[in-house]
């Protein structure tokens, strides 16, 4: 640090290179892998498992996939040891010092397959397709909550309050999506519900150097409090403010078509497309211009980022009110694709399973999405086996994203480093 | 709205212990601060919370009713019966307005403190009864997010915490026959520890990992959650025998806390409906330990020490790590005291996963009110009880929803973590300042931002 600062042209980029071989991953995949063993040794269970590829409505028809469950347990089980030793070789050999996050998501699916297959032995098929599309849709709220938590926190904001977002963000739309018989107004709605509370946030904290963990959880009970009194004061006395028209599911010609990927990706209302593209345009923005540039510099060293002419706090606040929006376009989905009234407390906390997905996806927007479809999977999970019937308590499916995310943070499995400056207010000298 | 973000913090706020802040908190001066387990903000943090004055708490509490009022008046039926004619007769508004508001605070005053509709002391105090009886839990989480506080920590994970406790006290009430007095101190050092386990993960994956406490705890309120849910509807675990709903069985009658009325009664005074229990003076028992705690032992010194500067306490021989497990131990166990009040006091015919009635949340606030001070909490969990119990009140008589309670009390929070925005509302000096400094232009620029 001290000879970068008296040598400014010692410190180029390419110094940067540096190899580190954390064995962090390999060590958890070790975990799962060990755990894919017991299930196909140490508990295994006999019979059949069948899965529904299908729906009824689907262009082309998949018939019911039924495989052996011993056998395909043993086998998934083989590869996923298979591929715990590569990354144990990835990372002990090759030149990045790490295996690729694709191994990572592979060992996931095959891990949530294995699982699958084992949990429904002989009962009435897993109806896959069904499972993704809940997934899919439990987790939108969850992808549009991180996004907003990573650019607030890319640029040194800490917002615990994403629960808030979420949660004015859903009655905002369910009133004025019902007061105008328009979707597309409840949406705009959201946005401004989100950015309000984005810019509560940004006075508090940028204004007034006020703790943002602690400005974060009281805005949450604000917004629960204000949400909740209105829902009685408002909502439950005038029924017709709280019935919005939803969006319209819009097929997308030709790629709906496909089997399983058609029903389950591109069958859906705006918001879900307006996900794919976010978390894009959000990865884009934050690693590819100029503006997140100035961001991520902004949250990991305010005080260079000021030297060389960037204003600190109106980045940041920037940066928090497109935040607010996100989030708040995560908190439409509730009212506006999901259902279409607003409930009290709607999100169901939500929005602390938006915060771990951050963590979870280190603080990069596509990893925090994964995270959040992994959260919204698991929940969906819970439920799909609730109803089929199966072994394992749908608590502990529940309790998955936090305790992955304790792990995470705690340093056990992969790099959990935050932006430098996160949660530090900056005053300048 | 822009102008709040650009750089106008650091001019709008001349005097406000500027070279302190620059010695704590080096925005940026290493990238990677963050390893290390002590936050530096956490001095400032514990520096704002525990200062600033009476005056500031009453205003802050002053402008959370008038929003309150806001609200009330604003979805009030008659108000806006009257608004659609204002410019016909104004005055029906205002009229419509005061009685919207004084209805609902003069319930509010009827249910927490003095029912002057009913005839008998004894019944008119009852409210207050009511309002110690909705303080206690409240009183003894908020010590345990306050003594965190103290030692730069932030506890959000009261509701897992005293989940947890709450399960354990019910756990030992139901299970074990024991001789009265002893079942219920029994079943609350059970509560007590639950809570300072589950507290004590947080401290330990701080201490050895550098885990940041704000998430582990969020992360473990809902573990806890889901824990006890499943515990609650699995048989042999805490769910009822022979229950088919997830509910805990009941507690043992010598398990209970000892009630007020029943006292009263036992020593031939008229029957009475005090639910205020022995949880109560538990709650003060508690307050005390907390002031000699800080104030008179060692250990409260190197708490005190951490707090205020983590490095400095290092440089002295004093283990921190130590210290924030030690911390977040005593947390847990104080927000577990609250749990046991829930179990052992309020809902003694078995509870559900929903125990923790938003406790562990309002705790934040309570210890935030109270300056994170033994007693100010002990002051603060009796305001929220009294707006708690005052709430139901006036849902009841006015209608309104007992959420107005929770916006209340975050936005008394919020002006109160932020006192230049108090300052600028009532257009108060800053502190220390005098005639000449105010006249500065940062200082007038302040006055028109508000």
């Amino acid at each position: 640090m001290t000879t970068a600062t008296l040598t400014p042209s010692a410190a180029p980029i390419v110094h940067e290179k540096v190899i580190v071989r954390s064995l962090k991953v390999p060590i958890i995949l070790d975990v799962f892998a060990i755990a894919a063993l017991v299930f196909a040794f140490g508990i295994p269970r006999r019979g059949q498992s069948s899965f529904r590829l299908s729906t009824s409505t689907d262009f082309f028809q998949i018939p019911t996939v039924v495989l052996p469950t011993v056998a395909t347990v043993v086998t998934v089980a083989i590869l996923l040891v298979v591929v715990a030793i590569l990354t144990h070789l990835l990372v002990a050999f090759s030149s990045r010092g790490r295996s690729p996050l694709w191994l990572s998501a592979v060992f996931t699916v095959l891990f949530l397959f294995l699982f699958l297959t084992w949990a429904g032995a002989d009962l009435r098929g897993i109806p896959i397709p069904g499972l993704l599309v809940g997934g899919l849709a439990l987790a939108t709220p969850l992808v549009f909550g991180s996004l907003g938590g990573v650019l607030g926190e890319r640029a040194g904001v800490v917002n615990v309050a994403i629960d808030g977002q979420l949660l004015f963000g859903a009655f905002s739309a369910a009133l004025v999506g019902s007061a105008t018989h328009s979707p597309w107004a409840g949406l705009v709605a959201a946005i401004v519900a989100g950015v309000l509370v984005s810019w509560v946030l940004a006075v508090f904290a940028l204004r007034y150097w006020v703790d943002q963990v602690i400005v974060g959880v009281v805005l949450n009970v604000l917004v629960g409090g204000l949400t909740n009194f209105f829902y009685t004061k408002v909502f439950a006395q005038v029924p017709s403010l709280n019935h919005t028209t939803k969006f319209d599911t819009i097929d997308i010609p030709g790629l709906s078509q496909i089997p399983i990927i058609g029903p389950v990706f591109f069958q859906h209302t705006i918001i879900i497309y307006i996900m794919y593209i976010a978390v894009f345009v959000v990865w884009y923005a934050l690693f590819k211009t100029r503006w997140g540039l100035r961001v991520r510099s902004v949250g990991e060293h305010p005080q260079a980022a000021d030297t060389v002419g960037i204003n600190v706090n109106r980045t940041r606040f920037w940066t928090v009110t497109v935040a607010g929006a996100v989030a708040g376009i995560g908190g439409a989905f509730y009212t506006l694709d999901s259902v279409s009234k607003f409930d009290k407390d709607i999100t169901q906390g939500a929005g602390f399973i938006a915060l771990a997905a951050v963590i979870f996806g280190q603080w990069h927007p596509i990893k925090a999405a994964l995270a959040g479809l992994l959260f919204g999977f698991a929940e969906n999970l819970q439920s799909t086996l609730g109803i089929i019937g199966s072994p394992v308590p749908s608590e502990f499916l529940l309790m998955l994203p936090y305790v992955v995310t304790i792990v995470a943070v705690a340093g056990l499995v992969g790099q959990s480093r935050a932006p430098a400056a996160d949660g530090t207010p900056y005053i300048k000298s | 709205m822009t102008d709040v973000g650009t750089g106008s913090a650091g001019g709008a706020e001349p005097i406000h212990s500027q070279s302190s802040k620059l010695d704590t908190i080096e925005p940026g001066q290493q990238p990677n601060a963050r390893r290390d387990p002590e936050a530096p903000f956490g001095n400032n943090l514990l520096r704002e919370i525990m200062s600033g004055g009476a005056v500031l708490t009453v205003l802050a509490i002053v402008l959370a009713l008038v929003v309150a009022a806001v609200l009330i008046a604003a979805t009030d039926s008659g108000v806006q019966a009257a608004a659609g004619y204002f410019f016909a007769r104004p005055s029906d508004l205002f009229v419509a307005v005061w009685n919207a508001v004084s209805g609902a605070y003069v319930s509010l005053f009827q249910g927490s403190i003095w029912n002057f509709q009913r005839t008998g002391f004894l019944v008119q105090i009852a409210p207050l009864m009511s309002t110690l009886t909705f303080a206690t839990p409240l009183i003894a989480a908020g010590l345990g997010v306050a003594l965190a506080f103290r030692v730069g920590m932030f506890n959000i994970g009261g509701r897992g915490q005293l989940i947890i406790g709450a399960a354990v006290a019910g756990w030992i009430a139901w299970s074990f026959p024991m001789p009265p007095v002893i079942a219920f101190l029994v079943a609350t050092i059970g509560g007590l520890v639950g809570g300072a386990l589950w507290g004590a993960i947080a401290g330990v994956l701080k201490a050895t990992t550098g885990a940041h406490e704000v998430i582990v705890t969020i992360m473990l309120n809902y573990v806890a959650f889901y824990l006890v849910a499943y515990g609650l509807r699995t048989q042999g675990l805490l769910q009822a025998h022979g229950s088919n709903s997830p509910v805990s069985p009941g507690d043992l009658p010598n398990a209970t806390y000892p009630k007020l009325s029943d006292l009263i009664t036992a020593l031939g005074g008229p029957a009475t409906s005090y639910t205020v229990n022995i949880g109560f003076l538990l709650s003060i028992v508690a307050t005390v330990a907390v002031w000699y705690l800080f104030s008179r032992s060692s250990t409260g010194f190197r708490f005190r020490a951490v707090g205020e500067n983590p490095r400095a306490a290092r440089t002295a021989g004093i283990n921190v790590k130590w210290v924030y497990t030690l911390a977040m131990i005593f947390s847990g166990a104080l927000v577990g005291l609250a749990g046991a009040d829930q179990v052992l006091g309020t809902t003694t015919t078995g509870f559900n996963s929903g125990v923790d009635a938003g406790i562990g949340f309002s705790a934040i606030t309570v210890a935030l009110l109270g300056r994170s001070r033994p007693w100010g909490v002990f002051f603060s969990g009796l305001l929220f009880g009294a707006l708690q119990a005052g709430g139901y009140t006036m849902q009841a008589l006015q209608q309104i929803p007992i959420d107005i309670v929770d916006v209340i009390q975050s936005v008394v929070v919020l002006f109160i973590a932020a006192p230049p925005l108090v300052r600028a509302v009532f257009r108060l000096p800053k502190p220390g300042s005098t005639r000449r400094v105010r006249r500065t232009p940062a200082a007038v620029a302040e006055g028109n931002v508000k």
